[in-house]
Order: C-alpha cells, then structure tokens, then sequence
C-alpha cells in the first residue's frame, strides 16, 4: 500500500504538473481539491483517465470521483480493492 | 476616421527584449539553424497555479501582453486580437501523440484543451476577466497583420478605445524535423552576423511573442501612428509595382520614406523579393533587418513593427540592424515590408507621434 502510495504522488506531480509541489510535500491525508493540493476540474478529469490507464478501473459517474479523490489515503484504498491491472 | 497609435509594446524574443528600459543594448549571436526565445523569468508575471498547465507559446504570449498593458497604465482592454501561424504546437504535439501511443483511448482533456490556437488569447482574457471582443488570427505569415488590420478598422470606426494585438508562435521539436525534411528550415547552423551571406535554401527558424496596445487615444508616451497596413497573398505583379501602389495610395514618394525594415531571412530562393526594394526603388533609402535577431516564425514580422517602433520612439537606430551605409537622423516615417516563401507578402507603414 505505502508503494501505492509514493506512485500516486509521483504521477500527480508529473502529470498535472504541479510546480511548486514536491512528492514530500504531500501527506498522504491531504485533502487533494479545495484547501489542500487545490487540484480542480480539470485535473479531475485527469485523475479520471489516470484510474483507467494505469489501474483499469472505469469511473462511469464523474460524481464518484468527488470521494474516491479526496486524498492520497482514500484514493489508495479504492485502487487497492478496484484494480484489474 | 480616428488615426491609431501604438501606445505600449512587449516583446519576447531570441533577444532580451523583455525589458521595456533597453534597446537592443546587448546582441545575442547564434551559430544555430534553430533559435529559442529567451525566457524572462515567467513566474514574476504567472502564478504556478496559472503556468502549471501553460507551454511556451501561451506563457511568452501572455508575459508579453502583460508587459505592453503594464506599460500602458491598463488593468484591460476593449478588444484581444491574437495572431498566430501555428498555434500552440507543443500541446498538439502532446495530444495527436497521445491519441497514437494510447490507441485513440485514454487522452486527457489538457493537452486538448490547450493546443487550439486561440488558447493564448483566451488565457490573457482570463487573466484580464476580459470579456471583450477575442479574437485570433490564423493567415500563415500574415497572421499578426490580419490581426493589425481588425484593430485599426475597430479603432479608426471607434468600436473600441484600446486593443491588445501580438503575434506569437512557439518552436516544436517534431515539426521542426518536418520543416528540415523539406528543407524550411536550412540544414547548416549559420551565424547571425552571416545569415544574409547564406547561399543556402531555408531559414533560420525561432519563436517569439510581440504584443501592443493600439489606440485611438495618443499619447505622449505613444511609440507611433499605425498609417496603413496591406496584405497580398500572391502577387500579380512584381514587388516594386505593389510597393509604388501602396505608397501612392498613401499619397507618398519614395523619397517620403526615411527608413526601410525588411523581413530578409537569409533563404537563397526568396529573398529576391527583398533585394529587389533594396537595390531597386529604395537604393537610396536606408535600409533595416532583424531576422538575425529574431529568427523566422510565421509571426516574426512582429518584431519587425517591435524594432521599427521603437527606433521611431527612441530615435535610435542599433547598429546591428543596418543593411546598408546610408545614414539617416530624423525617422519620421516607416516603411515595413515581410513576405515568407514569396506569399504572404505585407507592408506596414508606420509614422512618428
């Protein structure tokens, strides 16, 4: 899980670019919208094609994106027990 | 009919030309067949929430246009007239690559959302919270003309007060290998000080941004009066012809013209267009060029109205942009002509305020 983790974080930074964010920078109960990583829609809809590109899993309601996302903890979890590949 | 101005101007360029206190002061030289804009430093205008999602052609486009309003004392704008020949080449690089390595599955929205031409001009109407007439410009070499040309029918008709107006293109990798293949872009480096001695195809291709704030208003920090701008696709006649009918629209002579700036970009095949002017009709007239400076973009003749606004403002003439040894002293009026592969020719004629 703790490998899971530390990847989500990596490929948050890289793929949405976060400059000013380091891998370190990030707890992993961050929250990842809002007040937190500040992440927004956009960056959903990344987040989205990430699930499905590197882990299988297929949102096919957006919505549900609004709790799997909430933090590197919470999104782990649901790779976890989601994957296919 | 309003006479238009050029009130402030920001420049991006293979040169330092971000700051507005300089001139030309120092030259960069390059021995390359391919030049990059020099970066001012972009977080001291973006925000990394802003940039994180930004390549080069959007962030140089937006710095640039935030350079040109901050000289003229604006928050905003009436109108956003962008031109571009290519748009935002390395997002659509991302994304058309993303399609093929992906097998058409998996594409994300920013690369898509960022590689269509007008995302420069929409993110400084962002930026700006401008809701104004936005508009982009995609005629080739001739875009940031057409652009040109839209504001000053706006500004002259009084439809708007003030208009943000550039050219901007970015260099892409793959494209520039398309380019080389056909021999666009020339296969030697050449150094810029030599660039018109070259007896090769192609140019020396670079990227840039050049924005201005036009208005109907002068003022006495104005840079010039835009008098008239044409553009011609293909020529039905030979460039003199086209360079007498100009002038005679704008009831001037040769003689009227105190400073010629010519696009020469060193390619062996077509720069007869301008050494025809230059040998021809203004042989007397001195003679300007700044492709060496600047490279060759679709856009680069906005460097061109950069340079030749400047030398009206300042009076001063560098001397790494002389063609000839004529010398001149007083530059009231202004006569610039670009042409790219022998289309897309165009003549801008610009007087002092």
């Amino acid at each position: 899980m703790d490998d899971l983790k530390q990847e989500l974080k990596e490929n948050i930074v890289e793929q949405l670019n976060l400059e000013d964010i380091a891998v370190e920078d990030i707890d992993d109960n961050d929250m990842l919208f809002g007040d937190g990583l500040g992440l927004d829609s956009i960056d959903a809809l990344e987040l989205i094609v990430m699930l499905d590109k590197n882990y299988g899993i297929k949102l096919t309601d957006p919505k549900e994106g609004r709790a799997i996302f909430e933090s590197i903890d919470v999104m782990a979890k649901y790779i976890f027990e989601n994957r296919t590949k | 009919m309003k006479a238009v101005y050029i009130n402030s101007v920001g420049s991006i360029s293979s040169q330092k030309t971000f700051d507005n206190s300089s001139f030309l002061d120092e030259i960069i030289s390059y021995d390359d067949n391919i030049i990059l804009a020099v970066d001012p430093n972009y977080k001291d205008y973006i925000s990394p929430a802003n940039s994180r999602r930004m390549a080069k052609g959007v962030k140089m486009g937006v710095v640039a246009s935030k350079i040109a309003l901050n000289e003229a004392n604006l928050d905003t704008v009436d109108a956003i007239i962008t031109g571009t020949g290519m748009g935002c080449l390395k997002d659509s690089k991302k994304f058309l690559s993303a399609i093929i390595d992906n097998d058409e599955q998996f594409l994300t929205p920013t690369s898509f959302i960022q590689s269509t031409h007008n995302t420069v001009g929409g993110q400084i109407a962002l930026g700006l919270q401008c809701k104004g007439y936005n508009f982009t410009y995609v005629h080739a070499s001739i875009s940031f003309e057409s652009a040109v040309l839209d504001a000053k029918l706006m500004l002259e008709n009084n439809e708007a007060n003030t208009v943000l107006v550039g050219g901007v293109d970015e260099i892409e990798d793959y494209t520039c290998s398309l380019h080389k293949l056909v021999n666009h872009i020339k296969k030697e480096k050449v150094n810029s000080t030599d660039l018109l001695y070259s007896k090769t195809e192609g140019a020396v291709f670079s990227e840039g941004a050049n924005f201005f704030v036009l208005s109907n208003l002068k003022q006495d920090s104005s840079y010039a009066q835009i008098v008239a701008i044409s553009t011609y696709n293909t020529l039905k006649t030979n460039i003199t012809d086209v360079a007498n009918t100009f002038l005679k629209e704008n009831n001037l002579n040769i003689e009227a013209i105190d400073l010629l700036v010519l696009g020469n970009n060193g390619d062996v095949t077509y720069d007869r267009f301008y050494n025809e002017l230059s040998s021809g009709i203004f042989e007397n007239t001195q003679q300007v060029y700044y492709k060496h400076l600047c490279g060759e973009f679709n856009t680069a003749s906005s460097f061109g109205v950069w340079l030749a606004s400047k030398i009206l403002k300042t009076q001063k003439l560098p001397e790494a942009v002389k063609l000839n040894d004529i010398q001149g002293s007083n530059y009231k009026t202004i006569l610039l002509y670009n042409q790219y592969r022998g289309e897309n020719h165009s003549f801008t004629l610009l007087r002092r305020c």
